[in-house]
């Protein structure tokens, strides 16, 4: 369903407005920001894992021509702000005062007059530290006797963060009691990170005047980071105006409140001029939201080839301070959708969190909170238990998946999935590939001695938080919000909660304007980011800007319409029930030629209106969504492994997404690529590793990999449409899916190309010497 | 060993010529020319990802050529021609490698896209009807993460159709 062709509402793949300024390089990021008289920052971090610090000389850094000032974690302290807040209800060191705790964190920071003078100074303190034994993995952490990281908080004598479940304890074990067969998987869900190509940072400008904290800011939330910096300031809130300019790429890492921005703030508001903070690339991979890092021991109960019970026990390791930015009642995230697309009566889920001497963060790396281990893990074992099973893969998924006529479905774990096809997803996936004769060559192939491996994972994901009362970030409920205004001469500015980093919001929510009022998207004019300016909402992330604003746009959109037929009527001379609308034109039913467009509409709403109306066309709405959107699809990828170097390419990748209604095709598929690259750059190269002693391996691109144009697999794409019925447009949000599903779906297959040796499993990220490892052990190394 | 000097630092001048406009500035000779583009001269399409010369974000064309400006010092292109994303569209309009990035959806958020840009146009002054796997090729050097390159392979593709018809 699409609309005609000149207004492009949904359904069309309108070029992107925002692309206009990026390709002439006219974008405005935030280190493109530069104020009169503005100062810049850099922060030293710390060289070990774990340390007392023990003094900080400062004296020959603050002597240097050039320099402002040298922040300390005490003067940092004399403020009330050495700590701060994190997004899961535990405290985060801005500068560290006592002990660090993890290599990178921040220790101190130099204000100058120019970047290079600052970076100058950084070598000039001098820092005694008393270096301690550093604990990297959580299992460790948790030991009986385990050296205490968090001696800064009262009656922490562990290093236990929490412990959280889900699922029904007693009928899962009544399940596994019952099982002919139990298939099990352990495995490390490695640590890796967004690494947006943008790194973090602000520019932050308070008036020494006014008191007014002007803030440009790497932010996917910049109203939830108004109210937290509020609260954490104490600034008052109307005092705040945090702009988020151009973002470079986010994928979770633009989520949490880092310590540079409160050092660079508390600057600004010190020294009464602009401060400006951008964090290099390796103080991005060590220090900001890292994703990932989950220990899971995940069990099958089977009864013949029926799935009956899943029983899951983790491990997750936090870093030094328990920042995850996630739903604040939900401590594992929404781990809990681990059952995925399959009827899985029973389920129980047991997470354990550490603190560890590695960074803290916990981020959803292009994923709804947790969802892409989740995912992960129940592709990998349904594979196993296939095998173990002697069906298909394949044909096994399909003997297990819930069934359209089963929607909504409960889940043993309590969510209430809205609407799927998961065999016709499946099913499509398969016939691109020729799935059949997929099998028959790998047969052949493996007679001749070649290794091939077709994985599949048909995932479900949930997405679009809220509800409000169930979902909240630091109790703000996660709700979101658009505002409209239609000009008098019919020209429209559409301001938005939630924040583009790339996704083309710009174009998306211009389409859904014109398909609900009829503007042309080139009329609409959407602004997002600057909360002095925009509604509240909650941000860009989770794949929630389509569930949540998306939907608020639709409905403020329709709020004016429905003002719009009375001031149709009122031109008409027809009642309003008698007025339809299409495509931007209200007319008196059944004399369509009696008709007044939209523009006219906006025109008489400021200058001819009915009696007693007021006056104007324009409103907000807040939309709080009644439950979550679950996308989901089937990603199968084929792979050829060398018996010789464990090196292994994808030959084919086939993505069959469906994500309910799309409003710009073209703009999803380019969601879906992106996510398929990243989803490919986790299961093969990317990864956030420690040695012993908390050193971090994976600190800058030559040691940290991600995927160029030339490793990246070219992707055959498709789609089934499955409404959401719950969202007024039937979308459900897509940005993530790919990165969510896709790993497994190349594991699968790298186990795959080796199972018939018995192999059942290999660590991620798939290097070579891991596979090269695997074949030998199975006996397949040449 | 000679002592260092650790008086103030040695100022040069530079004289470089930035798409085609003559530029002479005093700098000092550590100024990376990443940073002379964006914070001396203000040009700010050039974008910086990753100071180890892996992403590709900060490519400007140095004579022709790319370079990745983050490892380049600004005294080094003294002499030379700079060429930078915003020295692409002219009088007659944007160019065909601009035209066909936005037309085939080749860029998200926009910020490894003048570097990828530059890199493209670079490899179709060498190779004016390159396949699939050369474009991947010439592009290894330019990380992107948002688009998995195909738009960016196909925006390539067109745009050297683009610029051959235009020669």
């Amino acid at each position: 369903m699409a609309t005609e062709h000149a207004i492009r509402g949904i359904g069309h793949s309108v070029e992107r407005k925002e692309d206009a300024r990026f390709i002439r390089g006219k974008g405005t990021y935030v280190d493109d920001v530069s104020l009169p008289g503005m100062l810049h920052m850099e922060l030293l971090r710390a060289p070990f894992a774990h340390a007392r610090i023990r003094s900080i000389d400062t004296s020959a850094a603050a002597a240097l021509p050039g320099v402002v000032a040298v922040v300390t974690g005490e003067l940092m302290a004399e403020h009330g702000l050495a700590w701060m807040p994190t997004l899961s209800g535990d405290t985060q060191a801005v500068l560290a005062t006592d002990k660090v705790r993890f290599q990178g964190q921040e220790v101190a920071a130099v204000v100058a007059e120019d970047l290079y003078t600052a970076g100058d100074a950084l070598e000039l303190i001098e820092v005694d530290y008393e270096a301690l034994p550093a604990i990297v993995d959580p299992r460790q952490a948790l030991e009986e006797g385990a050296s205490v990281i968090r001696d800064d908080k009262e009656g922490q004598d562990s290093n236990h963060i929490y412990h959280w479940e889900s699922g029904d304890a007693d009928a899962t074990e009544r399940a596994f009691a019952e099982a002919d067969k139990v298939v099990t998987l352990d495995t490390h869900y490695p640590r890796c990170h967004p690494a947006p190509l943008e790194c973090c940072g602000c520019v932050a400008d308070v008036n020494p005047a006014t008191g007014k904290a002007t803030i440009y800011m790497t932010s996917q939330a910049p109203h939830a980071h108004r109210t937290l910096f509020a609260m954490v300031a104490g600034l008052p809130e109307h005092q705040i105006r945090i702009i988020s300019p151009d973002i470079g790429g986010g994928f979770g890492n633009k989520v949490p409140i880092y310590p540079g921005y409160v050092v660079a703030i508390a600057a600004s508001l010190l020294l009464g001029k602009p401060v400006k903070w951008m964090e290099d690339r390796t103080g991005n991979l060590i220090s900001t939201g890292f994703a990932r890092d989950y220990h899971m021991h995940g069990e099958l109960a089977l009864k013949g080839d029926r799935m009956t019970g899943l029983r899951v026990k983790m491990h997750s390791d936090n870093g030094a301070f328990f920042a995850d930015a996630q739903p604040s009642k939900c401590k594992a995230g929404l781990f809990h959708i681990v059952t995925g697309s399959y009827d899985i009566p029973a389920a129980h889920v047991v997470t354990d969190g550490a603190y560890t001497n590695k960074a803290p963060g916990g981020v959803a790396y292009r994923c709804s909170f947790r969802v892409t281990e989740a995912s992960y893990l129940i592709e990998r074992l349904v594979q196993s238990a296939a095998y173990e099973a002697g069906v298909d893969p394949a044909e096994f998924r399909l003997r297990n998946f819930i069934k359209p006529e089963q929607f909504p479905y409960t889940s043993a774990t309590g969510f209430v999935y809205d609407s799927g096809d998961y065999e016709a997803a499946m099913r499509l996936a398969l016939d691109k590939l020729g799935y059949d004769d997929l099998r028959r060559e790998q047969a052949r192939a493996r007679e001749e001695g070649r290794l091939i491996g077709i994985g599949v994972a048909s995932f479900t994901e949930v997405v679009g938080a809220g509800k409000g009362t169930e979902y909240d970030i630091a109790g703000l409920r996660m709700f979101d919000s658009a505002e409209l205004r239609v000009h008098p001469t019919g020209k429209a500015v559409l301001k938005l909660g939630v924040k583009s980093q790339g996704q083309g919001h710009e174009t998306t929510f211009a389409q859904i304007v014109a398909e609900e009022l009829g503007l042309p998207p080139e009329d609409v004019e959407v602004q997002e980011g600057d909360t002095d300016n925009t509604p509240y909402g909650l941000g860009t992330y989770a794949s929630r800007s389509t569930p949540t604003a998306g939907a608020a746009t639709a409905v403020i959109s329709r709020k004016l319409r429905d003002k719009g037929r009375e001031i149709a009527a009122h031109k008409l001379e027809a009642a309003p029930d008698d007025i339809d609308f299409n495509a931007g034109r209200f007319f008196v039913k059944g004399s369509p030629e009696r008709a007044v467009t939209i523009q006219d509409v906006a025109l008489a709403a400021y200058t001819d209106l009915p009696e007693g109306m007021e006056a104007g066309l324009e409103g907000v709405h807040y939309y709080d969504p009644p439950n979550m959107t679950f996308p989901f699809g089937t990603y199968a990828v084929v792979v050829e492994v060398d018996r010789g170097t464990g090196q292994w390419k994808p030959l084919r990748v086939v993505a069959v997404d469906d994500c309910g209604v799309r409003i710009n095709p073209m703009i999803v598929e380019g969601q879906i690529m992106g996510g398929l690259t990243e989803g490919y750059g986790i299961a093969a190269m990317e990864l956030i590793t420690f040695d012993e002693e908390g050193n971090c391996i994976g600190s800058n691109f030559m040691d940290y990999l991600l995927p160029t144009a030339w490793e990246t697999p070219t992707f055959e794409i498709d789609q089934t449409v499955t409404p959401s019925p719950h969202h007024p447009l039937g979308a459900k949000g897509v940005g993530e899916s790919a990165t969510v599903g896709s790993p497994a779906a190349f594991v699968n297959a790298v186990v795959d190309a080796l199972a018939h040796a018995g192999v059942r499993n290999i660590e991620m990220p798939l290097t070579s010497d891991r596979v090269w490892q695997a074949l030998s052990e199975a006996g397949l190394a040449e | 060993m000679a002592e260092l000097d650790t008086a103030a630092p040695t100022i040069r001048t530079v004289t470089v010529s930035v798409n085609g406009e003559p530029r002479s500035v005093d700098i000092e000779p550590r100024l990376l020319l990443a940073r002379f583009l964006r914070d001396t001269l203000g040009l700010t399409g050039t974008h910086i990802g990753c100071d180890t010369t892996n992403c590709g974000a900060c490519t400007v064309l140095l004579d022709g050529v790319p370079v990745k400006s983050c490892t380049v010092l600004a005294v080094q292109a003294d002499g030379r021609e700079v060429g930078t994303v915003e020295g692409l569209e002219t009088a007659e309009g944007l160019h065909p490698m601009q035209a066909a990035f936005h037309e085939q959806h080749g860029l998200q958020c926009g910020f490894c896209t003048p570097g990828m840009m530059l890199t493209a146009i670079a490899l179709l002054e060498e190779n004016p009807d390159p396949s699939e796997e050369e474009i991947r090729w010439a592009l290894s050097g330019n990380i992107c993460r948002c688009t998995g390159y195909q738009n960016i392979v196909k925006a390539v593709r067109q745009a050297a159709t683009a610029m051959r018809e235009e020669s």
